[in-house]
């Protein structure tokens, strides 16, 4: 089912390195860092379209990420070149962070912590209506700071929500350092699977392996978690594992690079 | 009145099926009835107030009306930003609960006393803020706001007298005014109105007469009637179980400033954080001058000083 991912990959790394440059501002790190995990989720996992209240909701809770949730958007067919061309514009509501104003962002989002909480509500509603869809959390790693991710995973382990997945885009990067020097989460999976959560750690680049670890669910009926191993700045060789591209924009050479290094990935 | 929302709210959950509760594992001896005639209905979330209004969003989001409890303080300020990003920007119809208005609490100290909650949920655009000044008044704004489509708090009191001369009375957008008089205004919020009227009684005795108005709900804020009102006293005393900052005596501030009126305001309210000082909620409205003694106090002095 996943045969379409890689190239969504692709499509959004260009468009997220397009768009920064154009729009001239950061984050460029963390979309790249997620584009195959949004790639395995639009390219067959998410089901219903934007409207229809039967579809699989979809949090984006490391909400900085939106650039990568738009390109993917884009690619996909729910959101019109124009309205991505006018990402951080004058009166747009495509910000830095997503809004649910746009079709295909469920929720608002941009202050971490937040997501995993409003899923296990979407993941609770959906049972006790009755519906077979999901609920699919984004976290970033260093989000798990938040004692209310914890909360959230509490209540979902308690209540057996198994149609909640939640993927935690593990790269070791946080706004001021690694992870592990700042406050150390390892091991992560063990700490969710201490809380009641199935567990899967994958490589967070291989889009194969994320969809399949997104269509496994629990034996038990626990939610799941995908500890998915990623690269901040995957794709373009200057930026990765670079803090420095948490917050900088590409000047003119970066860009080209930027371009040829994908070029070079999309080869391979 | 915690028992009055809970049976009201119980018998609206019987015709509503989109009602939800959540409680932040608090309501020993309300929630009851509810749990059990709607046990798939029922969700004590633990000691988490910022899981409890984040599942409220996803519920809302599908569909549901969730109310979701707790004691006002830890209610109002331990998710607040949840609330903020969640019910309000995606205004969405989440009924967050807060028990304990002003001293209510009492003993329990200053972790227990809600003196901001009214001003931090006015901060928020299109949050209605529901403040019933008795067990009646309460019932009857339960009823009357279960099709509202964005979000509300509710401010309950611990208390369960009636006020008396309000009847059970209710409406949104406006005051609900006990008596006539055009000497001074007493505008109180919510559970401070059986003060408000003790007052009133007492200033009667003197040859003051005073009206009583129960805000017993804001944003909207009751502007127009808080206008009128003012325009036809002299003096205006607001008395509130809560901070003179942001509080009804910073609303009615605010609409006198606006609108060019001329009298005299006063308002009491707390001053001070009351740290290291407990005691009954009689004693501390009485420590902090919103008690009816004080109230009546005020106004005589106040008068005496303007007209002399």
């Amino acid at each position: 089912m996943s045969d379409a991912a890689p190239a969504l990959a692709r499509d959004v790394r260009q468009l997220i390195i397009e768009q920064s440059y154009r729009a001239h501002v950061g984050h460029i790190g963390s979309a790249l860092s997620v584009a195959d995990i949004l790639a395995a989720l639009f390219a067959g996992i998410l089901r219903g379209e934007p409207g229809d209240g039967e579809r699989d909701r979809f949090i984006l809770s490391k909400g900085h990420a939106a650039l990568g949730l738009y390109a993917a958007l884009q690619a996909t067919g729910r959101l019109t070149h124009d309205e991505l061309a006018s990402f951080c514009g004058e009166g747009t509501p495509l910000g830095v962070h997503p809004e649910h104003v746009l079709d295909g962002v469920d929720f608002s989002t941009g202050s971490l912590g937040h997501g995993l909480s409003i899923g296990a509500g979407a993941a609770l509603a959906a049972r006790m209506q009755g519906s077979a869809r999901r609920t699919y959390v984004l976290l970033s790693d260093a989000e798990c700071n938040e004692g209310s991710v914890w909360e959230a995973a509490m209540f979902a382990a308690h209540h057996r929500l198994g149609n909640l997945r939640a993927v935690v885009d593990a790269n070791g990067q946080q706004a001021l350092g690694n992870t592990r020097d700042v406050i150390d989460l390892e091991p992560l999976g063990e700490r969710f699977g201490a809380f009641g959560w199935s567990v899967l750690e994958v490589d967070g680049h291989d889009t194969h392996a994320l969809s399949e670890a997104l269509t496994t669910a629990s034996d038990d009926g626990s939610p799941s978690v995908i500890v998915a191993r990623t690269t901040f700045g995957r794709g373009v060789s200057y930026m990765e594992s670079q803090l420095q591209w948490h917050y900088w924009p590409m000047d003119e050479k970066q860009y080209a690079q930027a371009l040829a290094d994908l070029a070079v990935g999309a080869g391979a | 009145m915690r028992a009055e929302f809970a049976q009201e709210l119980t018998e609206l959950a019987e015709r509503d099926p989109r009602i939800v509760l959540l409680t932040g594992d608090l309501g020993f001896t309300v929630w009851e009835d509810f749990a059990e005639r709607h046990p798939g209905r029922f969700f004590n979330v633990g000691v988490a107030e910022q899981n409890m209004l984040g599942l409220a969003t996803g519920l809302a989001e599908a569909g549901y009306v969730p109310f979701a409890y707790s004691i006002a303080t830890f209610a109002s300020m331990r998710p607040y930003e949840f609330l903020r990003n969640g019910a309000v920007l995606h205004r969405l119809p989440v009924r967050l609960v807060g028990v304990g208005a002003g001293f209510d609490y009492g003993p329990n100290g200053v972790t227990h006393y809600a003196l901001e909650d009214v001003g931090l949920m006015r901060l928020q655009p299109d949050l209605s803020i529901l403040t019933p000044a008795d067990p009646a008044q309460c019932m009857a704004a339960v009823r009357s706001t279960g099709d509202i489509d964005g979000p509300l708090y509710f401010r309950l009191g611990r208390a369960s007298e009636p006020v008396i001369g309000l009847g059970g009375r209710f409406s949104l957008g406006h005051l609900d005014l006990i008596g006539e008089g055009s000497d001074v205004a007493l505008i109180a919020l919510g559970t401070m109105a059986g003060e408000a009227v003790a007052a009133a009684d007492e200033l009667a005795v003197d040859g003051i007469d005073a009206t009583v108005a129960v805000v017993s709900n804001l944003s909207p804020a009751p502007v127009a009637d808080i206008q009128a009102l003012v325009e036809r006293v002299s003096l205006t005393v607001t008395v509130e179980g809560h901070y003179v900052v942001g509080g009804i005596g910073s609303l009615v501030a605010e609409v006198m400033a606006e609108t060019g009126g001329q009298g005299r305001l006063v308002r009491a309210g707390v001053r001070e954080m009351p740290r290291g000082e407990t005691g009954s909620s009689g004693f501390l409205n009485a420590r902090h001058a919103i008690d009816a003694a004080s109230l009546t106090q005020v106004v005589r002095k106040t008068l005496v000083r303007t007209e002399g």
